[in-house]
């Protein structure tokens, strides 16, 4: 009668997906912070600061600006998934899958499952804006994959990290405030919106050695076609690095509930 | 150890729920500090105890959510350590927060839960249904959760806790922060639960709930079990029933309290500032308060108030601790009534 742990893990991952993703389809503020919020960026960046920010790569800031924004509204994404544990734990609704006969694994890799599906959407969304404004890849398709795949990885990876606060912090309030502490200085203080290099000293020390600046460096080397074998597999140990770190801290928190 | 034979025998009635020596703690706090107790099926437990207890501790272990530091629990036949699965795959469990998910649909709420038990999705829609119309939500089914009324959420966890057909199931604090109206709704649904063969744990705060829906009461303070038994011998426990009697003129209060004296063949007590006089009238609480009142009126005495009290599980729970307080003096055994601790023993 009962089904094997591995299909039983990913049939109810599954259905945990399905159900993470109705809600943010019903939450009219879910939308808006993953679609309409990084459109905004987009624009604002382009429109209004973009005039102001020197870069040096061909095709302008534009061409700058977009593999920045699609890494940083990847990152930004996470909060969803860290805020939506914290209030599930609270709610007692973990509490009840986890005295059901399902995997317990579920929960968490199923709000995984559902988020590299919105991650996906939301850059797929920022690179149509993206090209109505004029943005464009220098290189072939498969660069341009490449950097998709990339920005999507990541966000995957922040959203790991993400995971884990909520579960470790459980309650919705602390979680936004804990991951504007962490997130905008990754964020912002990185290469994603301006030259690292118009930064003062002590800052470019930060920037240029933390992960979100070298993994939106490698995004932006495959857009622009320039050489990016160095930064894919610095991003590669840095995002393969957090995961390690934090998917164990995750999984042991969550099983070290109530 | 020898529990274990309760599985294998169809002759004797089998317990549902059997904990031995149960003990947990946080830090230095004593949540369960060496629990027994046993459940038989079909039976309702009430766990009844003040804010911090140990009624979710207790209910935690029991559902596999946490583990003792030791002792022993079997549940539906399973250990709840060493055979979890087999545990979760017998119980439902509704707890103190209402575990629905807001932004969800009724049905899609327990469509969810359905699929989780692993239902392809055909039945998983029936039974939805079915739960829907059980409880009485038929009509909302299709409406987001969060547009539903406490009384209904509440229902609705309730029955997503009923999806997987458990044979135990554990409620804990079902009506805390409910009105009163939603409340007395929510204990039709439970005792109409219990019908099926269910076996019920059901913590409270309330005497008044645990006095109208467990078959058997134990009363927990600081992680001990400081009385078990049904609500009647608990009620006996403390004594029988108090005719009150109060008065509108303080010149009246020797006369009623030799009436009432002669009555019940004790002694009566009076208070001056209230003008109350009070009586202890063993079990036979009616027709004492029959009898002063027929008494009374031919000696033609104005009575302000006349009633009688039935010992509440206040009462138990005061003579037991001696540390707990009602909502105040007086409180009738309808009134509603919260277990509170006293002040002097927070810290
Ligand atoms: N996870 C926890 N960590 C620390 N202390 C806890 C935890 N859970 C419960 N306690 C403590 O254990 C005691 C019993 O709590 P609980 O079982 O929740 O009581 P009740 O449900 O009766 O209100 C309380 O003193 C509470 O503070
Ligand atoms: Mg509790």
């Amino acid at each position: 009668m009962r089904a094997s742990p591995i299909s039983e893990a990913v049939n109810d991952a599954i259905v945990i997906a399905k159900r993470d993703l109705l809600v943010w389809l019903r939450v009219p503020a879910f939308i808006f912070f993953s679609i309409i919020q990084p459109v905004m960026f987009v624009l604002l960046f382009r429109y209004v600061f973009g005039g102001a920010i020197n870069v040096p790569n061909p095709g302008g800031y534009v061409d700058f600006l977009m593999p920045g924004i699609i890494a940083q509204s990847a990152a930004f994404a996470s909060f969803g998934t860290a805020i939506g544990l914290a209030k599930e734990i609270q709610l007692g609704v973990v509490d009840r899958f986890r005295s059901m006969p399902m995997a317990r694994s579920a929960v968490i890799n199923g709000r995984l499952l559902a988020d590299t599906l919105r991650i996906a959407i939301t850059t797929v969304v920022i690179l149509l804006v993206g090209f109505l404004v004029g943005f464009r890849f220098h290189d072939s398709i498969v660069q341009a994959i490449a950097m998709v795949a990339l920005a999507i990885v990541f966000g995957v990876v922040i959203t790991i990290v993400s995971a884990y606060c909520g579960i470790a912090l459980k309650n919705e309030e602390s979680v936004q405030s804990f991951g504007l502490v962490w997130l905008f200085p990754l964020t912002f203080v990185s290469s994603a919106f301006v030259p690292v290099q118009s930064m003062p000293g002590w800052m470019q020390a930060f920037a240029n050695n933390q992960p979100v600046t070298i993994v939106v460096d490698a995004m932006r080397n495959l857009a622009l076609g320039a050489p990016s074998g160095h930064d894919l597999l610095l991003s590669t140990a840095w995002l393969i690095g957090i995961a390690a770190v934090f998917a164990p801290l995750a999984v042991r928190s969550f099983s070290k509930i109530s | 150890m020898k529990n274990r034979s309760h599985s294998l025998s169809g002759v004797h009635l089998k317990n549902a729920i059997e904990a031995t020596d149960l003990r947990k703690s946080y830090g230095t706090v004593n949540a369960l500090d060496g629990i027994d107790l046993s459940v038989e099926e079909g039976k309702i437990l009430g766990v009844l105890g003040p804010n911090g207890a140990g009624k979710t501790t207790l209910v935690k272990i029991l559902t596999t959510l946490t583990r003792p530091d030791s002792g022993r629990c079997i549940v539906a036949g399973y250990d709840v350590v060493a055979q979890a699965r087999q545990v979760r795959e017998k119980i439902g469990l509704t707890g103190q927060a209402t575990a629905v998910q807001e932004e969800l649909t009724g049905a899609e709420n327990l469509e969810i839960m359905a699929r989780l038990y692993h239902m392809p999705k055909r039945t998983a829609k029936s039974r939805a249904l079915e739960l829907l119309d059980r409880f009485d939500l038929l009509d909302a089914k299709d409406r987001a959760a969060k547009t539903y009324s406490g009384g209904m959420k509440r229902r609705l966890d309730l029955a997503a806790s009923l999806v997987g057909s458990p044979s135990v199931l554990f409620l804990d604090e079902p009506t805390t922060g409910l009105d009163p109206r939603a409340r007395i709704g929510m204990w039709k649904v439970i005792e109409n639960l219990v019908g099926g063969g269910t076996t019920l744990l059901l913590t409270t705060q309330y005497l008044d709930e645990a006095d109208e829906l467990a078959d058997e009461i134990i009363v927990f303070d600081k992680g001990k079990i400081i009385a078990k038994g049904t609500s009647d011998e608990l009620k006996r426990s403390v004594g029988g029933d108090v005719l009150n009697v109060q008065v509108a003129e303080e010149e009246d209060l020797a006369e009623v309290s030799r009436v009432l004296e002669t009555l019940a063949s004790t002694s009566a007590n009076v208070s001056n500032e209230e003008l109350i006089v009070r009586i202890g009238v063993g079990s036979r609480g009616s027709s004492a308060l029959a009898e002063a009142l027929r008494e009374l009126d031919r000696l033609e005495i104005s009575v302000a108030d006349i009633s009688i009290r039935r010992p509440s599980l206040d009462d138990v729970f005061l003579q037991l601790t001696g540390h707990s307080t009602a909502e105040g003096p007086g409180t009738s055994s309808s009134k509603r009534t919260k277990l509170k601790r006293g002040e002097a023993n927070e810290s």
